[in-house]
């Protein structure tokens, strides 16, 4: 077997079709195990695997030198993949956490799928624990169970009275020990084992302790940690690429001639819609790539303004949409309501911005592919680039390094930034690493942005005031049209377009309508996609009917949430643990918001201070999660906070706009993120549970925006239905 | 030729004087540490200390540099900056990590000017530095971890 196995071209469109059957594939973990268990010593070797190694599995290597190397299927990029992953490897096989390194796995969906999306490599969803969680322990206790083994034989003692601790083996009785180290080579001679024992919760040293360096922590304090970015290879070139000023612009004339007096300066590639410039280093490439003149065609190119999108879309909103949920008789219930709430919502285009720009090298040569990047969807990006050079996926290898952020953006459907270094690559004939570097403006101007979506909602309260219909029309581009996960669509729509409408709420009327309008600005998933919208739609709506109800937020919520335990579970400990029933007094108040994204449920309490000039600052935010089991908690407590501050950023002021067509923000001074000065402070409460573990990456996105609003609505009575909030209220 | 003083060690590059003094770290010093993410002094994240004070390297020519000392992440070393960098891995602050070297360089000059900061001062040294993955609470809680053990 070489080491990157691949699928044929057939194999992929099968696969496709397999994910789009649902992204759930139950459960099949073991066989990626049981496909690489030895029959000989271990034979599938990873990048850094030597003859002295072992290697039970695919995701563990022991060396002579005692050092435990778990290979991440997932990509790190801050979320804690790989210190998640190998603090449960480590945990099963007992080893010392300072002997456990990581790398990223090379790309080989048939070893390193995740488990959740059938054959395909990738991280997304909040997934990657969640599918991993028994893979993991179970290559860890695969080891171990190699290197008792290997000592029983040694030592010629029954494999029952040995013991290990901190990577080292241990027969008392005889006061004999080894170091896994010791024993790798004898390991690795091993028959595995037929039946893994697991350990049980009580026996837990790592998983659910809060006792864990980040295997990351110290590479990125030093300056040591290595992202696309950062790699230099022998020979290899930069380049800088000319995009068109307008989506779906083309190049009519490259004039270059002024190029060559640039220091450093290499060639030129016109890619059709764009021209690359290479050049020996970046700034030479950028000083090249900002000297070319260009003439482009504009004639099919997108050239709305946001306010046409905007018009069009509450035309659209005012007619009826494809059904995606139907429950009761909504229209019925309406209409003999006591009180009927309507509202519209809006939410702009959001870039992902990650610190790290996208970049991405590629060398050509020798029939083959070698890509580095920081790679989100490895199958993808294979089969992609596989296609555009129309060669073996097989030939495609990725080297997955870690990613500076990325909030989905990596994960490209399309592949857009992949398939244009690709392209660089291809064009120039040259067998050399070309490294295409983005610019910050690239970066915000190259679309694939959270969808611009226009939400319309009614609502219906009966004379007790308890919540009877709800109705919402969403209008949003679909991300999923026209990649290979439309299959996704099965009921004819997009589900991430209305995924979280109407929350967990059991209302007995509910109807949900979509319209999804194909507009050529690119448009991609942002960290926990569909409910970025529908988390703030709906929780600022079911606030507003609360308080016409006459009711308290919280127990209006907690009413229609009797049968959902554990979304009630976090509202409770969320509004406990923040004080809700001792008031904010004057221009102080709070709001709530509960949300469920990826099996994961999160509840926030924000509380905000109005001044006197309208303006406000959020001050805290009480935070409570159910994640099932917390398998690190320290990477929980990071992610919540960190979700909290990133959603926050787009709930003050995140908003990408278009002037005729061309997106009108840049860098950061016109796409303000959020800085020290505006964080709140976040305590977070993780609910006891021993429930499988779900994801962390994401879900603590959605609620923060619409507690905010709510707490600003608190204040002053009035609602914000419109994102990123006003500056003053 | 360019001669630059790079943690302590003179180095010759081959770059024009115009150059940021960024991509003269990183291209050719190749010193990869500091890290690019605007390009327009806007995010940190390309902060180094020259003669000691704080500066985004991604629009400081080069030029304007030579005979200076400059110190990178990579040779960042004095006990303040040793303070933080084991603060920092304490208590676990970085996420994607792509902002920290800039935050670490920030956090250093501020407590080597203050060594014992209030939340106010340190909003006010941090600012310039954005952090995606909004680590905040821990950058904030890691200084005052490094100021109290250097007190």
């Amino acid at each position: 077997m070489s080491t990157i196995v691949n699928l044929s071209r057939r194999q992929w469109l099968k696969s496709t079709a397999v994910t789009s059957a649902g992204l759930t594939l139950g459960v099949y973990f073991g066989e990626a195990l049981a496909k690489d268990e030895p029959s000989t010593p271990a034979t599938q070797s990873t990048s850094e695997a030597t003859s002295t190694t072992f290697e039970p599995n695919a995701f563990v290597r022991i060396s002579p030198d005692n050092t435990v190397t778990v290979i991440v299927k997932h990509l790190e990029m801050g979320q804690g993949s790989h210190t998640g992953l190998a603090s449960l490897v480590a945990d099963e096989l007992d080893a010392d956490w300072a002997l456990v390194k990581t790398e990223h796995a090379p790309a080989d969906a048939t070893r390193y799928n995740n488990l959740a999306w059938g054959p395909v490599q990738g991280t997304g969803g909040s997934s990657a624990m969640a599918n991993s969680f028994m893979q993991m322990r179970e290559a860890g206790a695969t080891a171990k169970a190699l290197l008792i083994a290997a000592a029983a034989q040694q030592w010629s003692v029954p494999a029952s009275d040995i013991t290990v601790a901190k990577s080292v083996i241990y027969h008392k009785a005889t006061n004999k020990q080894a170091t896994f180290g010791d024993l790798a080579n004898a390991a690795a001679t091993q028959t595995p084992p037929k039946d893994i024992k697991l350990k049980t919760p009580d026996q837990f040293i790592y998983i659910g302790k809060n006792n864990l360096k980040r295997v990351d922590s110290s590479s990125k304090t030093n300056g040591t940690a290595v992202y696309t970015q950062d790699l230099h290879l022998p020979n290899m070139l930069v380049a800088v690429v000319a995009h068109a000023p307008l989506f779906g612009a083309t190049v009519k004339s490259v004039d270059a001639t002024s190029l060559k007096d640039i220091k450093g300066f290499v060639d030129t590639v016109n890619l059709g819609n764009a021209v690359a410039v290479l050049a020996n280093d970046f700034w030479s490439a950028k000083q090249g790539r900002d000297a070319l003149k260009i003439e482009w065609d504009d004639s099919q190119a997108f050239k709305l303004n946001s306010s046409d999108i905007q018009s069009q879309y509450q035309r659209l909103a005012t007619e009826a949409g494809k059904v995606t949920t139907q429950k009761g008789s909504t229209d019925k219930a309406l209409s003999q309501a006591a009180k009927v709430l309507t509202a519209a919502f809006e939410f702009p285009y959001l870039a992902h911005a990650a610190m790290e720009p996208m970049n991405c090298i590629v060398q050509l040569k020798d029939g083959h592919c070698e890509i580095w990047n920081g790679d989100q969807l490895q199958t993808f990006d294979q089969m992609f680039a596989a296609k555009l050079l129309n060669i073996d996926p097989a030939k495609v290898k990725i080297n997955t390094v870690m990613a500076g952020g990325s909030f989905g953006r990596r994960g490209n459907p399309h592949s857009d930034y992949v398939l244009e270094a690709v392209k660089i690559a291809q064009l120039s004939k040259r067998d050399v690493p070309i490294k295409m570097v983005w610019t910050r403006e690239d970066d915000m101007q190259a679309g694939h942005y959270r969808p611009y979506n226009y939400h319309t909602l009614r609502g219906a309260l009966d004379k007790d005031g308890n919540l009877i219909a709800w109705h919402q029309r969403i209008v949003g581009q679909s991300i999923l049209a026209n990649t290979p996960m439309a299959g996704m669509m099965q009921g004819g729509f997009d589900p991430t377009s209305v995924e979280g409408a109407a929350g967990g709420y059991h209302i007995p009327n509910v109807t949900i309508e979509l319209h999804s309008p194909e507009l050529g600005v690119p448009v991609q998933w942002w960290r926990s996609v569909g409910h970025t919208h529908t988390g703030y739609s709906t929780e600022v709506f079911i606030d507003e009917l609360a308080v016409a109800a006459g009711k308290d937020p919280v127990e209006f919520r907690a009413k229609l949430l009797e049968q959902e335990p554990r979304l009630l579970g976090v509202l409770k400990l969320a509004a406990e643990k923040a004080n809700w029933n001792t008031p904010l007094t004057g221009k102080r108040g709070r709001g709530v918001a509960v949300v469920e994204s990826f099996n994961t449920y999160v509840a926030q309490v924000a509380e905000v201070t109005v001044n006197d000039d309208g303006t406000y600052s959020v001050d805290k935010v009480v935070l409570a999660v159910d994640c099932g089991w917390a398998v690190n908690p320290d990477v929980v407590y990071a992610q919540m906070s960190g979700g909290v501050g990133f959603g926050l950023a787009a709930a003050l002021s995140g908003k990408i706009t278009l002037k005729e067509g061309k997106v009108e923000q840049s860098n950061f001074h016109d796409y303000t993120v959020l800085r020290i000065n505006q964080m709140p402070k976040v305590e977070v409460h993780i609910v006891n549970s021993a429930e499988k573990p779900t994801g962390v990456g994401e879900p603590a996105v959605p609620p923060i925006a619409p507690a905010v609003a709510n707490a600003l609505s608190a204040v002053t009575g009035k609602r914000y239905y419109t994102l990123p909030l006003p500056k003053q209220v | 030729m360019l001669t630059l003083t790079l943690n302590g060690v003179a180095k010759e590059l081959d770059v024009s004087p115009d150059m940021p003094l960024l991509w003269a770290l990183r291209d050719h010093a190749l010193l990869t540490g500091t890290k690019y993410g605007c390009g327009m002094a806007q995010c940190g994240a390309c902060t180094v200390h020259v003669d000691g004070q704080p500066v985004r390297s991604c629009i400081t020519p080069v030029g304007s540099v030579a005979g200076k000392a400059i110190t990178t992440i990579e040779g960042v070393a004095s006990k303040a900056a040793k303070a933080i960098q084991e603060a920092w891995v304490g208590l676990n602050v970085p996420q994607c990590g792509y902002c920290q070297s800039g935050q670490i360089m920030s956090a250093v000059a501020l407590l080597e000017s203050n060594p014992k900061p209030t939340d106010a001062d340190i909003d006010q040294a941090m600012q310039g530095n954005i952090c995606r993955c909004a680590t905040y609470p821990r950058i904030r809680a890691a200084i005052h971890q490094a100021a109290q053990s250097l007190s």
